[in-house]
């Protein structure tokens, strides 16, 4: 088993971790760390399916540094509402 | 080689990127002006790339050079071009109607559009699934940040609700995209179409269950319609338009998209299902449409129930082409006419100060255009002839009839009647004497000048329905 | 019924998880032909990096759109945050530890960041990891009282933000001339993509620092 398909079969185990917890959890900072669980096993699977045979393959490592910013992007969107909606709530 | 530079295709994602860009520059609550004159160039360049489609077919444009598989691909198909028409067509009356509807307090309304118009065009015009992914979350991100303009709880609350399914969907279909790359080692989709043989290994099917299952989240398919009501409704008014008129069709286009040209075999099995979900959305959407006092959120239930009719199609796509055309037709109406909707509403809000169904009563005698475009659009809703919804749901039961698939002529007809039931429950009320003690704001005639001009788009659309068709034709398989 | 649900839910994860790996396990080696076509056409893309040849040049649209959702993120930060009435925060105590190694720090950080972006074009680094470096030091001189949060960015500040998009924008739509958006000429492929990552690294570095910035400003409710 080479080791790009060990980080493709935990990046599946992540991905679905990551799911499970978006779902099921109800805190909206755990949802969140829960949905960078799942983008960050997506990445594992997509770098490490692509390099299964041992060999280089710079184009999912390409799309998986876009794929992390957007991510970050993301989550501190979602950080500021949680936060903005934090704030509101006590101000009520 | 300079004609490159006359090509309209890759202006239509450069030219909003550079507005919303600039609008950012010029600092909150400015960039209308801008945004407007920039929307009419779009309009005209969408027109100039339909004119080039229905002439010579499909237009590439090959970003950097290097062509797909090593680069990316733009394609502009019949089925492309429709959709950027409703584009462009839906953004500049809206533009003109949010110019009167912040005034001064537009926050970073126009940025947030411009990229988000940025989005839809990149997402209708890319023929490859990576770029797709960063097209849609694009698309994500604006639409959470409009929803959140006003900054008040409730739509703070519904902004993060929204984000948090829309990145879920987002990483669903990550997950797909990633699985494709693995077992073809492309993510092209004219790269991909010819390598989908007829017995694809297990993880082509996990990625098409998992991307198509994370865009029906996204489009708000019964039962993932939740997240909905509460964006659409609880939104600024050109806001909500933008949102029920484009941002879920974009979903809506890539299912499409994915199930004729990436996974056809596949979307064959689950069509069935996708239909029925469609026939729920209809009677759920509408039922609750029916029982809501609040007039926004009426709007945003009827949104749920008019999405469902674009799922009708997938159980009966078949080469005749018909479920495509009823398909794209009613995305087209249903834009239209939403945005309409949601234009007149935030005008009758404005008018009467209140959100409520109650509330309405008098609005007849005071902002007669905008109840006429609320009419207008609900003509189109309930697919009345000449509209575009009538065009829609009549190319629906032919489709249905050549099938022999009886069933969803009786959920588009049923659809139909609950659509009449809820929006003649509006024009009843605002009928109504007004009470004694009601007072009426004025509303700038721009606002309601838009409204009406979409709604009468809307309807009028059904007699062009030849030259849409046609439009359709090019490219589809 | 609500652990019902749950335990629904948990056995459907592990259905799909069990299924995912089945998938994986069960396929044919990789048919991967992409990373024969970058080696291909390296001469040609300017730089010496496979990734970096990728990221700016084989697929530098997407890096283009990624930029823009960058902006975005800030911009609905400021939709979301603005729009509330909430008192400013001055910015944090100075720790004098803190400020001296903030003071320390800073100019070694704007050091790696500069070698971070010159190092990309032969060797893993780049324009994005050079602005994460640049936004962490605008992180601990705020978090040692030494730069304020910002509250609504300056025409200046604003320019700096949307410099690095619009500068990108400006040359993919020039490079039209050459026949499609952002096709560098190959001898000039090079200067042209040092440019857009050195304004991308001052450009993503503000707008990763105003992530944070942007939230420090305003302690809801405080």
């Amino acid at each position: 088993m080479t080791s790009g398909l060990v980080f493709a079969l935990a990046g599946v185990l992540l991905f679905v971790l990551g799911l499970g917890g978006v779902v099921m959890l109800s805190h909206a900072l755990r949802r969140i760390l829960a949905f960078n669980l799942m983008g960050s096993g997506a990445f594992l699977v997509l770098v490490g399916l692509a390099q299964r045979d041992g060999g280089v393959d710079p184009v999912p490592q390409a799309m998986v540094l876009t794929g992390i910013v957007v991510a970050v992007a993301a989550t501190a969107l979602a950080l500021a509402l949680v936060r903005r909606l934090h704030g509101a709530h006590r101000d009520d | 080689m300079t004609d490159a530079f006359l090509d309209p295709l890759p202006w239509l994602i450069v030219l909003p990127l550079a507005w919303a860009a600039m609008a950012f520059l010029m600092g909150a609550g400015r960039g209308a002006r801008l945004a407007i004159v920039a929307l009419a160039m779009q309009l005209f360049l969408a027109l100039i790339l339909a004119t080039q489609v229905l002439e010579s077919g499909p237009v590439t444009h090959v970003v950097g050079g290097w062509g797909a598989p090593l680069g990316i691909d733009l394609l502009a198909d019949g089925l492309s071009v429709a959709m950027l028409l409703l584009t462009q067509a839906v953004a500049l009356p809206l533009a003109v109607y949010a110019q009167a509807y912040f005034s001064r307090e537009a926050g970073q309304f126009w940025p947030l559009a411009g990229f988000l118009l940025a989005a839809l065009n990149a997402l209708f015009l890319s023929a490859d699934l990576f770029n797709l992914y960063v097209t849609l979350e694009l698309l994500s991100l604006a639409a959470v940040g409009l929803v959140a303009l006003g900054g008040k709880p409730a739509q703070v609350a519904a902004a993060l609700r929204y984000l948090l399914v829309s990145l879920t969907a987002s990483g669903a279909y990550l997950m797909g995209v990633a699985l494709i790359y693995g077992v073809y080692g492309t993510v092209s989709i004219a790269t991909l179409a010819p390598l989908m043989g007829s017995a694809p290994p297990m993880a082509l099917w996990l990625s098409a269950g998992l991307m198509l299952t994370g865009l029906l989240a996204k489009t708000a398919l019964f039962p993932f319609h939740f997240w909905l009501p509460p964006a659409h409704g609880g939104a600024a008014a050109p806001v909500s338009a933008l949102l029920s008129a484009l941002v879920v069709k974009a979903s809506f286009y890539l299912v499409l998209r994915l199930a004729l040209d990436v996974f056809p075999n596949l979307t064959a099995l689950v069509a069935p299902g996708l239909g029925l979900l469609g026939a729920a959305a209809i009677l759920y959407g509408s039922w609750r449409a029916l029982r809501t006092h609040h007039i926004k959120r009426l709007v945003a239930w009827s949104t749920v129930a008019q999405l469902g009719y674009l799922f009708l199609v997938f159980p009966l796509l078949a080469p005749d082409g018909l479920a495509l055309q009823a398909g794209v037709v009613q995305a087209i109406a249903h834009g239209l006419a939403k945005a309409a909707m949601f234009a007149a509403v935030g005008v009758l809000m404005l008018a009467t100060g209140r959100d409520t169904l109650e509330g309405l009563a008098g609005v007849a005698h005071r902002v007669p255009l905008t109840l006429f475009a609320f009419g207008l659009a609900g003509v189109t809703l309930m697919g009345l002839p000449p509209s575009a919804g009538f065009l829609a749901k009549w190319l629906l039961i032919d489709a249905a009839l050549s099938h022999g698939q009886w069933g969803w002529v009786a959920v588009v007809i049923g659809g139909g009647l609950l659509a009449a039931a809820y929006v003649f429950k509006v024009l009843r009320q605002a009928f109504l004497l007004a009470p004694e003690d009601s007072r009426f704001q004025p509303v700038p005639r721009s606002m309601e000048w838009a409204a009406f001009v979409l709604a009468a788009a809307s309807v009028v659309l059904g007699l062009r329905g030849v030259e849409l068709m046609a439009l359709l034709a090019q490219g589809a398989p | 019924m609500k652990s019902a649900l749950r335990l629904a839910v948990v056995l459907l994860a592990l259905v799909l998880a069990g299924t995912l790996m089945a998938a994986i396990l069960e396929l044919p080696g990789a048919n991967q032909s992409l990373p024969a076509a970058v080696a291909a056409h390296m001469a040609v893309s300017g730089v010496e990096h496979p990734v970096t040849a990728v990221l700016l040049n084989f697929r530098g649209y997407d890096t283009l759109l990624e930029v823009a959702v960058l902006l975005l993120a800030l911009l609905g930060i400021g939709a979301a945050v603005h729009a509330g009435s909430e008192t400013e925060d001055g910015g944090a105590e100075g720790d004098p530890v803190l400020a001296a190694l903030a003071r320390l720090l800073t100019p070694l950080l704007i050091l790696a960041a500069g070698y971070l972006l010159w190092a990309g074009a032969h060797r893993p680094g780049g324009a994005f990891q050079a602005a994460a470096v640049l936004a962490g030091a605008a992180v601990l001189l705020h978090l040692s009282g030494q730069m304020p949060a910002w509250s609504s960015p300056g025409l200046l500040l604003r320019l700096g933000l949307a410099g690095g998009l619009l500068i990108f924008l400006a040359l993919a739509a020039g490079l039209l001339g050459q026949g499609a958006l952002l096709r560098y000429p190959p001898e000039y492929a090079g200067a042209l993509i040092l440019l857009i990552e050195a304004s991308l690294t001052i450009s993503l570095g503000l707008i990763l620092a105003g992530l944070f910035l942007m939230l420090a400003g305003r302690r809801g409710g405080a």
